[in-house]
């Protein structure tokens, strides 16, 4: 029999404004078991802690039932408070009287009813608790950062700084990520090349960091400390270990008409080509869709100009088994597609561009060397006009844009609102806003400069309509201010088009087990307390994979999410979950069932002698379960038909006793 | 004079990782639904044995809801799946048995909906308390 | 009176099925209405005084006879905000006000069209019982 002790939080008035504490420790005072029962104001306080351990070591208590907040806050906490006072942690049991009682309730009476029945199951409960001891498992002392953006890249440098190997896995033939496609970078106006373009050369040169371009994670198994990932590395029928870099192979491919994907389709690459002249790795790639030598075996060119003999037709992706410690998912994000925007005639006009477009319009490298022309006609545009939110904050076009802010629009937008304005001054330049967000370290200082030394037109109010006509682009928006309708005769429009997180996203989540919001970005194990770890263990999160955030902001996240990894690393064993399933020799029949539903193949069988009758020896096949790869969900003590399988800390008798005690 | 309320007793089952964190996060949004519904916590929602229902409503529970996480959505990538599959073979059983299916309900609540949490829970005691007692298949042996 | 005009914007808001204060204020039903220039009130002006309760000026207003009804507004609200609704919800508020008509009831009869359906002259007399 259990001694069990009570002990009831008031959580300051949290739980005794609507539970009257001293009767339920009372009533709990007469359950089974029970011999000391008790209440204080904070339980999780230091004072609440010893007031725990003192009772341990006065009434020799073999097991604790705190009737406080949820589990999901301080079970962890009482366990360890048990674990000083010298027994098992996983003796404890918490009765969420918090958030599941006292909080939903405003009727005292029925708040105390329902806090003694509850008590009362998690007594039954630890009645039936047994000591468990973790296992241990050692941990691979390398990590996966699956992205190649700044956020991935800042993250495996921080890494791999302090002594652990890092590998990058990227699917685009290049890393570099969004930055790389950008001119300049807000506040301070500083190139983004000029930054980012020696980060991805340390990346390259660091002898702890591999980099596996052109390629994607294909599956991942295992658990934290020990993850078993496959890369897939995409045939790019270039051999990496060879191509210089050179780049004649791109400029005398004949298949000329290949929409550049960096440019965002703005003007044409070759089939063999290299993103761009920066690129890490600088090898060449072959896009297998338009190239005509794999397409119909005509052609070869590359691979006769080729001095290095880097080109191989006969390339095959090929997988790649690898093992690691932790996880980090640095997948970023898109701009939203503008095909829906009808009324801001994206499709209808080649003058009706995106920010990200604009930004490669702007770039030195983009497709008009940095000229400020219109992609219709080439000509010089006099009057621009931005749009912000399109596609932010809407709350009921679901298929069409975002609820969420995307935050970085309102500051890219002035940026290039101001550079416009600096490099052209015959410009005219309006901003329609619905409301300007800066929050950021000189980020309104910023905005107003743009508004107050750079004149940009900065009007409240909503863009209803672009009408194209003849060449030009007919806006009609609000002024909110002026109370007025006003109609502009623009040249260019630009849409500060929403984010959503990349869509690779939602498959490596699927893979990883790691949870997403509704818009498909990463949930993180606390939104305050632990922001860049995903609940699932051993995976941690970096840059807009998360939430849209800006280059100051994800560095500092992918920062943060390397210093959770090196802790991680860092230790030699990690321990397990103790809450692992566990069969019973004696009644197992080894019929498999138990082994077809583990989703981790954690059971295996094997032959083992039984004593029977008569000095006879039986061999009988039996299930194990590896409690190392077990991550305790229980599927498999449903699927047993002869009750053997059972789960260790949530076993099928001290469920019924719960059941038993509400139902009582 | 007395007035005899009736009073349902409600069995829920939430998985530890979506629907018991919804649970919370309804408690935390201050939503309330009945105080008949009592929670108990296990893993994954493919932990729930469908002999831990009937026992509930053999030791005269009036309603049963499991919740966990979305299809797809499953902590543990696939025991949701199981789960539904489990169940819908138990709401053929019950049939069988002759108790009124509706007494039982599987709903898929994630850690973000505690609004859908609290909805579920107010329609379901509702539901139960158009049904009345179950006295169909609570054993009187149990009840001393 | 005042208490009247409450009531008014309950009713309006029950009517339209449209609770103004999901609007953000943004202004693009009236950056996409092509009768502005025709409405003294603008769509999103409708939306925020119905929010606010300033509704007496609306029902005295022109600019409800103005809406087009084209549902531009409707359609381009990131919110889901209707302000078309709100409007023939105003319109609606002044048509069914009893005694606020155009035509005397003696005025009614030589108006008279023997086509007109005896029911349509019934239900529109309806309106003159107080």
């Amino acid at each position: 029999m259990q001694r069990i002790g009570v002990f009831v939080c008031w959580c300051g008035s949290n739980i005794a404004a609507t539970v009257d504490v001293e009767a339920v420790s009372q009533a709990l005072a007469k359950e089974p078991g029970v011999v000391h029962s008790a209440n204080y104001q904070y339980m999780c306080s230091q004072a609440g802690q010893d007031l725990i351990r003192a009772a341990i070591k006065e009434h020799k208590l073999t097991g604790i039932v705190v009737c406080s907040c949820s589990p999901r806050m301080h079970e962890m906490t009482f366990r360890k408070t048990a674990e000083s006072a010298g027994i098992n942690p996983y003796m404890v049991e918490i009765a969420n009287i918090r958030e599941q009682c006292s909080w939903i309730h405003k009727d005292i009476l029925t708040g105390t009813e329902k806090a003694i029945v509850l008590g009362r199951t998690a007594i039954a409960k630890v009645n039936l608790n047994a000591p468990l001891t973790a296992g241990e498992s050692p941990v691979t002392k390398r990590a996966l950062v699956i992205g190649g953006g700044i956020a991935g890249i800042q993250t495996a440098l921080d890494i791999a700084d302090a002594g652990f190997e890092v590998d990058i896995v990227e699917k685009n033939p290049t890393i570099g990520g969004k930055m790389a496609q950008l001119d300049k970078t807000f506040p301070t106006l500083d190139c983004a090349a000029c930054i980012l373009t020696p980060k991805m050369v340390d990346v390259a040169q660091h002898e702890k960091i591999r980099i596996f371009s052109y390629s994607e994670v294909a599956a991942v198994k295992g658990f934290v400390g020990n993850f078993d990932v496959t890369i897939k590395k995409k045939a790019r029928y270039v051999r990496e270990d060879v191509c210089t870099g050179c780049g004649l192979c791109t400029e005398k491919c004949p298949v000329k008409k290949v929409p550049n994907e960096f440019n965002l389709g703005m003007d044409t690459r070759r089939a063999i080509y290299i993103p761009f002249a920066q690129a890490v790795p600088k090898v060449a790639t072959i896009d297998a869709d338009y190239c005509n030598m794999l397409k119909n075996g005509k052609c070869g060119v590359c691979s006769k100009v080729c001095t290095a003999k880097a080109i191989d037709y006969e390339q095959k992706d090929t997988l790649i088994e690898e093992k690691y410690g932790a996880i980090v998912v640095a997948t970023g994000f898109n701009p939203i597609s503008m095909e829906k925007f009808d009324e801001y005639a994206y499709s209808q006009s080649k003058d009706v561009v995106t920010s990200l477009e604009f930004e490669r319009i702007m770039n030195a490298a983009g497709p008009t060397q940095g000229k400020l022309v219109r992609p219709s006609d080439g000509k010089h545009p006099h009057t621009l006009v931005f749009v912000q939110c399109v596609g932010s904050r809407c709350a009921n076009c679901a298929e069409k844009g975002k609820e969420y802010c995307s935050k970085i629009c309102c500051m890219y937008t002035a940026k290039h609102a101001m550079l416009t304005r600096d490099k052209y001054p015959d410009t005219d330049v309006y901003v329609f806003y619905i409301d300007v967000r800066t929050p950021g370290k000189n980020f309104d200082e910023f905005y107003r400069r743009a508004a107050e030394e750079y004149g940009v037109h900065y009007v409240k109010g909503m863009v209803g309509k672009v009408m194209p006509e003849g060449d030009k682009l007919m806006v009609r928006a609000s002024d909110l201010i002026a109370n007025k309708q006003i109609n502009i005769a623009a040249d260019m429009v630009i849409l500060a088009a929403a984010i959503e997180p990349d869509k690779s996203a939602r498959s490596i989540a699927t893979m990883l087990t790691a949870s997403m919001d509704t818009n498909d970005f990463f949930t993180e194990a606390h939104p305050k307390l632990r922001p860049v770890e995903s609940p699932t263990a051993g995976i941690f999160l970096s840059g807009a994979c998360q939430g849209p955030k800006d280059i100051p902001e994800t560095v500092a996240q992918a920062g943060a999410a390397a210093a959770k990894v090196i802790g991680l690393l860092a230790k030699d064993k990690l321990k397990g979950n103790p809450c692992v399933a566990s069969s019973n020799e004696l009644m197992c029949n080894g019929c498999s069932s138990c082994e077809r539903v583990c989703p981790y193949g954690a059971i295996s069988y094997v032959d083992k002698e039984f004593r029977g009758p008569n000095r006879t020896v039986l061999v009988r096949r039996v299930a194990q379960v590896n409690p190392a790869v077990c991550q305790g969900c229980g599927a498999c003590t449903v699927a047993c038909p002869s009750g053997a399988m059972d789960l260790k800390g949530f076993a099928t008798k001290q469920i019924m006793a719960e059941v038993d005690a509400i139902c009582k | 004079m007395q007035v005899n309320e009736f009073k349902p007793k409600i069995v829920a089952f939430c998985c530890n990782w979506c629907s018991y964190a919804g649970a919370d996060l309804a408690g935390s949004n201050r939503l309330s639904y009945p105080a008949d519904v009592k929670i108990i916590r296990v893993p994954c929602s493919c932990r729930v044995n469908p002999m831990f229902i009937l026992r509930a409503f053999q030791r005269g529970a009036d309603g049963v809801i499991i919740c966990g996480c979305h299809p797809g959505d499953c902590h543990y990538t696939s025991g949701n799946y199981y789960t539904r599959r489990r169940m819908a073979l138990l709401f053929s059983m019950l049939d069988y048995l002759g108790i009124e299916k509706d007494r039982m309900r599987l709903e898929w609540v994630s850690a973000a909906e505690g609004a859908k949490f609290a909805t579920t829970m107010n329609e379901f005691t509702e539901k139960i308390i158009s049904l009345g007692e179950n006295k169909r298949l609570e054993d009187l042996r149990c009840k001393k | 009176m005042e208490k009247n005009l409450n009531n008014a914007r309950e009713e309006i808001i029950r009517r339209s099925g449209v609770n103004p204060s999901k609007c953000m204020k943004c202004g693009k039903c009236s950056g996409t209405c092509p009768a502005y220039d025709e409405m003294e009130y603008h769509p999103h002006q409708f939306v925020y005084m119905v929010e606010t309760g300033d509704i007496e000026p609306l029902l005295k207003s022109q600019s409800i006879y103005r809406c087009l009804s084209c549902f531009a507004c409707v359609d381009r609200c990131p919110r889901g905000v209707e302000p078309a609704k709100i409007v023939e919800a105003v319109r609606l508020e002044v048509i069914r006000q009893q005694g606020a008509n155009h035509l005397k009831a003696e005025g009614v009869a030589e108006n008279l069209d023997e086509e007109i359906p005896q029911q349509a002259i019934v239900t529109a007399f309806r309106k003159y019982t107080k």
